[in-house]
């Protein structure tokens, strides 16, 4: 079994700075203030973190760019606006231990010398937002804050509500979002460690990897390796529903089967399929229950774990009705800046309902193909590039007869 | 002195200056590249995607309208991968809009190789915005390239009267919050007709023609003049119907010096008093 690690104080009583502080928290922030900057960032490096709002990305390459940036204002973006469907484990996270979370930005905003906190939470979020915002208040009373920001003042934590909008978790559109305008997704380059908010050097990070910083700091930059893979290290939170006994968060370490999480959530015998990854993820089948879930255990089986989300579903279910609904998703969310998306992701779900009702035939799965290489290789953002990820995953699965009930 | 540096394009050498974009470069290698939105005198939106490239080194193809150039950059402009983004944007938009009034758009998509037929299903239904004297708007002609929202704002007029609303397939050009132009903040200075590639936005005269099947450019004349309103200069072309001696559109040459095209709305508009 393994021992929670980011979900350590689930069953806590009420969080304060009080118990947190009693608890061995903000251990790590001293740690941070004791070695300086570079070495933090080097901590982080080390670590082997990656992002985990589904790119993967390099946690300490992000932070040593803009630590080393010319430019002396900066900014810390974090991205609580888990909006992808299926995905709810930033949100426990935040409830469970808010004052982890907050001490992870207080490191993240010393080692990169920020002028700024944002923390952009989803709009519906509205407990998670409260009790950030009163857990940044205690620290800022607590004078924790003190001396973060450059020049030895106090940083500034601003907590926004986003507006209901999936593509504003979007690092681009979210930097917009914050600024006042339209939520819509600008070109990369240049990344958001050049120009991001406000068009200054900008880390911006999920709420589940800026989770694992303060025992980085606090236990050492080989801590996170003494779970998970070589290529994987560290924990994972998945978010499952769907189908199961037991749907909730839970946390893994990376390379763990995926049947283990299956049984955790008192999964049937009888499932037919899973979505893991979110709407951008792919279907999984029985054949693949034994994947391990790290990295590169998704890869070598054409998956994605995305944000760690997992949906299931029973013999019962409809995969064409439920790639419908994706679709739907898609074309909701689309922001309508580009043609591929903005068009494509309405035929796209048009195809796809005529799938479900039965209506559409092999022409169908033909141009859901074609449109999907369209939208993946020409539209400017992650949404439009993966509308059609879970969906063609659906109709390969079915060329290989993987849908026979 | 200007940078220069070699990039490939389709496997053979050209030259690039440094600070401009991957579709200058094409032009001047007198590779045939479609485009929509980009306009020369507008910020690239970057959104129609005619113009994308594979561009080694990146997982998704780049628009050639908005990437600057850098040393060494590899290029392909006729692999599978491009050709077939590009007819699929024609395709869709062929799919979605009304494009009478848009031959260009035609021209180009027949040139991608697209296929009317390929995606079928909802098309706009916007119904026609005809409030106001000076020009109208039926955005079931729209393809929201952008370029109004541009030059009505930070890119020319600084008026800032026309915005992007709604998302998705129901995202399109709104004035004000939504409302009629005159309610809004709009000076009929005509820039965004000037810039629109769609025929989405018409000047009422040349739109009451058409309706009334009356517009015949074979029959126009193209007057140049200099606009007798202020003093800044500004060069007019005044269309003027040889039969009725009537003006039925004024226009400025995009690559005036002073007026870029654009101009305001006495020059364009206030030209009545010649027919009294
Ligand atoms: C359409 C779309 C939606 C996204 N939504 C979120 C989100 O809700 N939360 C999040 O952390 N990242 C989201 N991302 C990823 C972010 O752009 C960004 O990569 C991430 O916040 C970086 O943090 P990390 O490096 O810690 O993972 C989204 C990306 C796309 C393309
Ligand atoms: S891919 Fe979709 S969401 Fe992203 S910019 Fe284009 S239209 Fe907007
Ligand atoms: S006429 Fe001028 S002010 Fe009015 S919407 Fe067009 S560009 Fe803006
Ligand atoms: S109205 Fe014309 S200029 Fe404006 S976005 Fe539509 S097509 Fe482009």
């Amino acid at each position: 079994m393994h021992e929670p690690v980011l979900l350590r104080r689930q069953g806590h009583p009420d969080a304060t700075l009080e118990a947190y502080v009693a608890d061995g928290g903000l251990k790590g922030f001293a740690r941070t203030r004791e070695i300086g900057q570079a070495a933090t960032v080097a901590v982080v490096t080390e670590s082997g973190l990656v992002g985990r709002g589904g790119a993967g990305f390099p946690t300490g390459r992000k932070w040593e760019s803009v630590r080393t940036a010319a430019e002396s204002e900066r900014y810390f973006v974090l991205n609580a606006d888990e909006s992808e469907p299926g995905t709810f484990k930033d949100r426990v996270m935040i409830e469970t231990d808010p004052y982890m979370v907050l001490e992870g930005v207080l490191i993240a905003c010393y080692a990169i010398a920020a002028t700024r906190a944002y923390i952009y939470v989803r709009g519906e979020y509205r407990g998670a937002a409260r009790l950030l915002a009163a857990a940044a208040t205690q620290l800022a009373a607590a004078g924790h804050l003190d001396g973060i920001a450059p020049g030895g003042r106090p940083l500034a934590i601003e907590v926004r509500h986003g507006g209901g909008a999936y593509i504003c978790g979007e690092e681009t559109a979210l930097f917009r979002s914050i600024e006042g305008y339209r939520g819509e997704p600008m070109s990369k380059p240049p990344f958001p460690t050049v120009a991001g908010l406000f068009r200054k050097p900008t880390v911006i990070n999920n709420v589940e990897t800026i989770a694992n910083i303060p025992d980085i700091l606090s236990r050492g930059a080989g801590w996170l390796q003494r779970y998970g893979t070589d290529r994987s290290p560290g924990v994972k939170l998945f978010s499952v529903s769907g189908h199961v006994g037991r749907p909730g968060v839970y946390e893994l370490p990376f390379g763990a089967p995926l049947q283990e999480l299956l049984d955790l959530a008192q999964a049937g015998r009888d499932l037919r399929a899973l979505l893991l990854g979110g709407a951008a993820g792919t279907f999984v089948f029985p054949g693949d229950f034994d994947m391990p879930l790290s990295y590169e255990g998704a890869q070598s089986r054409a998956a994605t774990l995305g944000s760690g989300a997992l949906i299931a579903f029973d013999q019962g279910t409809d995969l064409w009705r439920v790639a419908e609904r994706l679709g739907n998703f898609f074309a909701h969310e689309s922001c309508g800046q580009c043609v591929p998306c903005r068009i494509g992701t309405r035929r796209q779900h048009e195809m796809l309902a005529a799938l479900a009702d039965g209506s559409g035939g092999d022409g169908e799965r033909e141009r859901i193909a074609t449109l999907g290489q369209v939208m993946t290789d020409a539209s400017i953002c992650g949404l439009g590039q993966t509308a059609s990820t879970a969906v063609r995953s659906l109709i390969d699965a079915e060329s290989r007869g993987l849908l026979a009930v | 002195m200007q940078d220069t540096f070699a990039i490939l394009i389709d496997g053979k050498e050209a030259a690039a200056h440094a600070g401009e974009t991957i579709l200058d470069a094409l032009r001047r290698a007198q590779v045939d590249t479609p485009t929509l939105c980009t306009h020369e005198h507008l910020t690239p939106a970057k959104a129609c995607r005619a113009c994308v490239v594979e561009l080694k080194g990146s997982r998704a193809l780049v628009a050639s309208c908005e990437r600057k150039v850098e040393p060494g950059m590899e290029l392909r402009t006729d692999s599978r991968r491009v050709l077939e983004a590009r007819r699929g944007v024609f395709e869709l938009l062929l799919s979605q809009n009304d494009v009478s009034a848009a031959p260009a758009l035609v021209l180009q998509a027949e040139r991608a190789g697209a296929d009317r037929e390929r995606y079928r299903g909802q098309r706009y239904d916007r119904g026609l915005h005809d409030d106001n004297e000076l020009y109208v708007r039926d955005y079931d002609k729209c393809i929201l390239c952008y370029r109004c929202v541009e030059a009505c704002g930070p890119d020319v007029q600084n008026t800032f009267a026309l915005t992007v609303a709604g998302r998705g397939f129901s995202a399109g050009i709104a004035a004000g919050y939504g409302e009629s132009l005159p309610d809004s903040a709009c000076v009929f200075c005509g820039n965004c007709v000037a810039v629109c590639p769609t025929g989405a936005l018409m000047d009422k005269r040349e739109h009451t023609l058409r309706a009334e099947g009356r517009w015949d450019e074979s029959r126009y004349d193209v007057v140049q003049t200099t606009c007798s309103y202020c003093g800044v200069g500004c060069q007019l072309e005044l269309h003027v119907d040889r039969r009725s001696n009537q003006i039925v559109k004024v226009t400025s040459p995009g690559d005036h010096s002073i007026t870029q095209g654009f101009l305001c709305v006495k020059g364009r508009y206030g030209y009545s008093f010649v027919e009294a």
